[in-house]
C-alpha cells in the first residue's frame, strides 16, 4: 500500500500528486524539458476545451452545489441517492448506490387497485381464461433480492471508489457532519515540507555524511585509494556529482487512520426488512467514512448471532444469513479481542456499528454491558441500531431495554449513541435521519 | 463519434437502393455516426440530440447511466433521429450482415418519419441546427442569468407535456385531414345547430347550396358561399370572431401557450427571456411528440422492412441464421409483457394479409363463422399499398383501435396477463385475464402514453387548473414540485383540481376484509408562496 512507504522521492510524488500540484510547481516540470519536447498536439490539444456534447458534463461536486444552491433559492433539492440491484443466478444480487434525479411532471399512473389486484400486460400462451400461468413469491427468498445491499466481487476496491462518491453527497447533501479533529487522532492527511529527499549536483543543503560517501565510492572506482595504506583525503578527487544535497520536498503525513468495526445481527429473525435497514445503514455510513478520512479507512466486518465471526468483505458481511439464535455479546467480545490483539486504540481512530432487531437471548444483557464498557474505553464511536420487526413492541426490544437501563447513553454521550425505528418505515430520509444521530 | 467508413458507407448505399426500390420513400442524404457505448450513455439524456441544450439533470442522468452501464453493460444496435438529414448511431463492432440489417431497420425509421402525417410539423426544418441555435441561446442566457436559467428550463420542462400537440397539428395547413376551415366548421355544427336551432331539411338545403357553390371569377367557394350567408345573417361574422377568441382561451390545454400568453409575471419587461427558454422547451417536446405517439407502430414497420428487405439482398447471402437469431430476439412476443416491435411487426403482417384478401370489407364483417373468416379470400392482393397507406395516416392508438381484432388475438395466442396475490401461498399469481381482443385492445390502449388533459382558467389571478377525469390519478409524489414550478411562472397563486383513490377507505375496507374497488374523490390542490396544500372537495 502507498501509505505505508511515507518516505518517497520527490519524482514519484509528482507522478502520483499530479492532481495537487500548484502552478509553480506545474512551471518548475515543465522548465525540466527541452524547448523541443514541446509540439502542438501535446500543448494544445492537452489543454484545450473539447467543445462537444459531453463537455459540459459537470462532475458530482457542481452538481451537488447546484443542488444545495436551490434550497438557498426556496425549492426543495432535487437529487437523491438510488439504489440499483443487479440480479444475478446465482441469487448474489449486487447492489450499487447512484445518485439520481427524477422530473417531476403530472403523470397518470395506476393507483393500487384493491383486493390485491395488479396491474395487467400482455402475453401469450395457450391456457385458458383463468388459469394461472406463473407465480412469483411475495417474500424474497433467502439469498434473494432485496436482502443483500452487497458489493460483488468489487468489494474492496470497487465499493472504494464509489463509496467515496456516495460518502461525499451524504456528507453535503444530506448535512451529515463533518469529523472533528480530535487531538493526535486527526485523520487527514497532511503535507508538510521537510529536506528529506537528497538530490546529486544542487540542492540546499549539503548532506556530509553522503557526499563523503560517495566521494569515496568514486575514488576507489578509479583506484585511488589504496585500502592498505592511509588514507590521504587530499589526493582525492571530487567531482560535483558526488556532492549530495538535501532538498525541500513535500511529504505526506497519514497521520493516523481510522478503524470501523461494522457488526450486523444475521441471525434468522433479521431476515427482510430488518437486513435491508441494517445493510443500507451500513453501506452509507462506511461511505461517509472513506469520504471524511479520505480514504484512509479500514473497514472490518462482523457478523454473529450466537457466535460472532469476522468475515472478510463487504459482500460476505452483506450477504450471509443464518437461522440461528442471538447473542450479542459474542460480537462485542470478538471486537474488543480484535482490538486488544493487534493495539489498534493505539494508532486508530475506532468506530463501531452495530445493527440488530433487538433481539438478545441473555435478556439482562450483563455480559453486553460489560463488553460495552470496555469498547468505550478505546473507541470514538460506537453507534447501535435497532431496526425493529413488525412483531416488537415499539422502543421495547430487548437490547434496547437493557443498553437504557444501563444508564450508558447517559454517562457517556460522546462514545455511544443508541437508534431504533420500525423495520418497515426505514425509507431512505430514516436511515439519513438514523445515521446523523449516531454520527453527529 | 465518427462518420462510418467508406466500406460501410458503400454497402449502406446498397441498401438504400434496395429500400427504395421496394416503395420506401426517404431523403437521399443521411448521415451515420460510429459511436461508443460511453457516448451512448452521454447522448440518452438528450434523446440522442447531440446539440441539445445542457442541463444539469441530464448530467445527473448521465452520471446514473455510467453507474449502470457499469453493471448492465449492453451494447444498443442502432438508434436514428429524425434530422434532416437524419442521423443515425451505431457500434463500431457490427459485422457487416448486421450493419445490413440495421439499416434497413433505420430506413424504415427514416421513411416512417418522412411520411407519417403526424411528424408533419417536423418536416419543414432540421431539428439538430435549431436545437443547436437555442443550445447557444440558452447558452447566453446563462451567462447573463446564471442558476435562474435552470429553474426556468427545469419548470418549464415540468409542464412540457402539457402542450397542444394535436391542436398544434390541426392548424398545420397543408394537412388534408384537418383541412376543413374552420368557418365552414362553425357556420354548419355551431351556428346553424345550436344557435339558429335549424331543422334538418334547412341543414341539409345548406349543405348542399355549399357543395354546389363553384369557384368564380378568381373568388373561392367560401368566399361566395358566404356572401350569401352574410346577407340573410349580418351577425354571423361577428359571432364568428368572438366563438374564435373565445375558444383558444376555453379549450385550450396548451398550458405553456397559455402561460406565455396570459402570466403577468412572465409578461413583464425584465421577465421576457424566461419566454424564450419556455418556447425552446416546448418546441422541443412538440418536436419529439409524434414519435413517443407512434412507437409501436414505428418499431412495428421498422421490423417488417428490415426483416422483407434483409432476405432480399443478395450481398448477404450465408448469413440467414445469424440474421435468424437476432430477428427472433428483437421481434419474439414475450410471454408475459408487451414488446412494440413484435405487436407492431405482427400487426403490420396481418393488415397486409387481411388486405390482400380482401377482409376490410362489409362481406367480411357480415360473416361469423370462423371457418368461413379463415378461407375467405377475395385475391384482392393490395395488402403492399395499404400498409403504406396505414403508414402514413395513423398513429399507435388508430392502429390499434382500427385493426385490432380477435382473428389477430387468436392467430398470434395474445392474452391478457392479470396479476393478483394468493394469500394462502403467499405468491403473486401471473393469470389469463382475457381472451377477448376488446380487452386486449383495451390493455394496449391503457398502456399508450397519454398525458393528462388540463383544462385552464384565470379565476381574479389564481391559475385554476381542472385535470379532467379519465380513470387515473396523477401520480402524487410529482404533484407538489410540479406546482411550485408553475407558481414560479405563474407568478401568483395556483390550484389543481384532480381525483385521487381514497386510500383510507381503501385500507379499511381490506382491513375489514371487504373486497373493495378504488374509489376516487375530488381533491384541490393549492400552491401558494411555494407552499403546496390539500383539501378533500365533495
Amino acid at each position: 500500500m502507498e501509505e505505508k512507504d511515507s518516505k518517497k522521492t520527490k519524482s514519484d510524488d509528482l507522478v502520483n500528486q499530479d492532481k495537487d500540484l500548484n502552478h509553480d510547481e506545474l512551471l518548475s516540470i515543465k522548465s525540466y524539458k527541452s524547448f523541443y519536447d514541446f509540439s502542438d498536439f501535446q500543448t494544445i490539444y492537452k489543454f484545450s476545451f473539447h467543445d462537444t456534447f459531453s463537455s459540459r458534463i459537470y462532475d458530482l461536486d457542481r452538481l451537488l452545489e447546484k443542488d444545495k444552491m436551490r434550497e438557498k433559492d426556496g425549492f426543495p433539492r432535487k437529487i437523491k441517492l438510488g439504489k440499483l440491484v443487479k440480479p444475478s443466478k446465482d441469487g448474489k444480487d449486487k447492489t450499487i448506490i447512484i445518485p439520481t434525479v427524477s422530473e417531476e411532471k403530472f403523470y397518470h399512473w395506476d393507483a393500487p387497485q384493491g383486493g390485491g389486484e395488479g396491474k395487467s400486460t400482455g402475453g401469450i400462451g395457450g391456457e385458458d381464461e383463468g388459469e394461472v400461468i406463473g407465480e412469483e413469491p411475495i417474500r424474497p427468498s433467502e439469498q434473494g433480492e432485496g436482502q443483500g445491499a452487497g458489493q460483488g466481487d468489487a468489494a474492496e476496491h470497487g465499493m472504494g471508489a464509489d463509496a467515496y462518491d456516495i460518502g461525499k453527497i451524504l456528507t453535503e447533501q444530506f448535512e451529515l457532519p463533518n469529523i472533528k479533529e480530535k487531538g493526535k487522532k486527526t485523520s487527514l492527511t497532511k503535507f508538510s515540507y521537510e529536506l528529506t529527499d537528497k538530490n546529486k549536483g544542487h540542492g540546499q543543503l549539503l548532506d556530509k555524511k553522503a557526499t563523503l560517501k560517495r566521494v569515496v565510492k568514486t575514488n576507489l572506482s578509479l583506484g585511488r585509494i589504496d585500502a592498505k595504506k592511509k588514507i590521504d583525503t587530499s589526493k582525492m578527487l571530487l567531482t560535483p556529482s558526488d556532492r549530495v544535497y538535501r532538498i525541500l520536498s513535500k511529504e505526506k503525513d497519514y497521520e493516523s487512520q481510522a478503524v470501523v468495526f461494522f457488526v450486523r445481527d444475521y441471525s434468522g429473525s433479521m431476515q427482510g426488512k430488518p437486513t435491508e435497514a441494517v445493510v443500507t445503514q451500513h453501506i452509507y455510513i462506511n461511505s461517509w467514512l472513506i469520504y471524511q478520512y479520505k480514504r484512509q479507512v479500514k473497514s472490518r466486518f462482523i457478523v454473529h448471532d450466537q457466535q460472532a465471526i469476522e468475515v472478510p468483505d463487504f459482500y460476505t458481511y452483506y450477504n450471509k444469513n443464518v437461522a440461528g439464535g442471538t447473542e450479542v455479546s459474542s460480537a462485542y467480545e470478538l471486537v474488543n479481542k480484535i482490538i486488544e490483539e493487534e493495539s489498534l486504540a493505539r494508532d486508530y481512530n475506532i468506530y463501531i456499528f452495530h445493527g440488530t432487531d433487538g433481539d438478545d437471548w441473555d435478556q439482562k444483557g450483563t455480559k453486553t454491558i460489560e463488553n460495552i464498557q470496555k469498547m468505550i474505553s478505546h473507541t470514538n464511536r460506537i453507534g447501535i441500531t435497532v431496526a425493529e420487526n413488525t412483531y416488537t413492541q415499539r422502543n421495547n426490544s430487548v437490547v434496547e431495554k437493557y443498553i437504557k437501563e444501563s444508564k450508558l447513553l447517559e454517562k457517556h454521550p460522546e462514545i455511544i449513541h443508541f437508534d431504533s425505528f420500525k423495520a418497515v418505515d426505514a425509507d431512505e430520509s430514516r436511515i439519513i435521519q438514523s445515521i446523523k444521530l449516531l454520527i453527529s | 463519434m465518427q462518420l462510418v467508413d467508406q466500406h460501410t458507407k458503400k454497402i449502406m448505399e446498397g441498401c438504400k437502393e434496395r429500400a427504395l426500390d421496394a416503395g420506401l420513400s426517404f431523403d437521399k442524404e443521411s448521415l451515420e455516426y460510429i459511436v461508443t457505448n460511453s457516448d451512448m450513455v452521454e447522448l440518452s439524456p438528450k434523446h440522442m440530440i447531440p446539440t441539445l441544450y445542457d442541463y444539469w439533470l441530464h448530467d445527473i442522468q448521465v452520471l446514473r447511466g455510467k453507474g449502470e452501464y457499469e453493471y448492465y453493460p449492453h451494447n444498443p444496435y442502432e438508434t436514428v433521429i429524425n434530422t434532416r438529414p437524419a442521423i443515425s448511431f451505431y457500434n463500431d463492432n457490427n459485422p457487416d450482415w448486421l450493419n445490413v440489417m440495421i439499416f434497413y431497420h433505420v430506413l424504415a425509421h427514416i421513411d416512417f418519419f418522412q411520411n407519417n402525417k403526424f411528424y408533419e410539423k417536423t418536416w419543414d426544418y432540421d431539428f439538430k441546427e435549431k436545437a443547436l441555435t437555442e443550445k447557444r441561446i440558452i447558452d447566453k442566457l446563462r451567462s447573463k442569468k446564471g442558476r435562474w436559467v435552470d429553474y426556468v428550463l427545469e419548470f418549464a420542462r415540468g409542464i412540457d407535456n402539457l402542450v397542444g400537440y394535436y391542436q398544434n397539428l390541426s392548424e398545420s395547413e397543408n394537412n388534408d385531414l384537418f383541412n376543413l376551415p374552420s368557418k365552414v366548421d362553425f357556420y354548419f355544427n355551431t351556428f346553424l345547430q345550436d344557435i339558429k336551432k335549424v331543422g334538418m331539411n334547412k341543414f341539409l338545403e345548406e349543405v348542399e347550396r355549399y357543395n354546389s357553390t363553384e369557384a368564380n371569377n378568381g373568388r373561392s367557394k367560401e368566399d361566395l358561399f358566404f356572401e350569401n350567408v352574410l346577407i340573410l345573417n349580418p351577425e354571423f361574422d361577428e359571432l364568428f370572431m368572438k366563438r374564435n377568441k373565445g375558444e383558444v382561451k376555453k379549450v385550450s390545454s396548451d398550458l405553456m401557450q397559455y402561460l406565455m400568453n396570459e402570466s403577468k409575471f412572465l409578461n413583464k419587461k425584465e421577465n421576457e427571456w424566461m419566454k424564450v427558454i419556455i418556447d425552446i422547451v416546448r418546441d422541443t417536446s412538440l418536436y419529439f411528440s409524434p414519435q413517443i405517439r407512434t412507437k409501436t407502430m414505428n418499431e412495428g414497420w421498422a421490423s417488417y422492412w428490415h426483416e422483407k428487405l434483409f432476405m432480399n439482398d443478395d450481398r448477404i447471402n450465408g448469413h440467414e441464421i445469424s440474421f435468424a437469431k437476432v430477428n427472433a430476439k428483437v421481434t419474439s412476443l414475450s410471454r408475459v409483457g408487451l414488446n412494440p416491435y413484435a405487436i407492431g411487426w405482427r400487426l403490420f403482417m396481418f393488415i397486409e394479409e387481411s388486405q390482400d384478401k380482401g377482409k376490410y370489407t362489409y362481406e367480411f364483417d357480415k360473416l361469423s363463422e370462423i371457418d368461413k373468416r379463415k378461407d375467405f379470400d377475395k385475391s384482392i392482393n393490395n395488402g403492399r399499398d395499404f400498409i403504406f397507406h396505414v403508414r402514413e395516416n395513423y398513429n399507435d392508438l388508430t392502429f390499434f383501435n382500427s385493426f385490432l381484432d380477435q382473428d389477430f388475438v387468436d392467430k398470434y395466442k395474445l392474452m391478457v396477463v392479470g396479476q393478483r396475490i394468493n394469500q394462502q401461498k403467499m405468491v403473486k399469481e401471473y393469470y389469463v385475464k382475457s381472451r377477448k381482443a376488446e380487452d386486449y385492445k383495451q390493455m394496449l390502449i391503457n398502456s399508450l402514453y397519454h398525458p393528462p388533459f388540463i383544462k385552464i382558467k384565470n379565476i381574479s389571478d389564481t391559475l385554476y387548473l381542472e385535470h379532467v377525469f379519465e380513470g387515473k390519478e396523477l401520480y402524487r409524489d410529482y404533484i407538489q414540485n410540479t406546482l411550485i414550478g408553475i407558481e414560479y411562472l405563474w407568478g401568483s397563486k395556483v390550484q389543481l383540481e384532480t381525483h385521487e383513490v381514497d386510500m383510507e377507505k381503501m385500507r379499511a375496507d381490506e382491513q375489514a376484509n371487504r373486497n373493495s374497488k378504488p374509489t376516487f374523490r375530488k381533491v384541490l390542490y393549492s400552491v401558494h408562496n411555494k407552499k403546496v396544500t390539500k383539501q378533500v372537495l365533495n
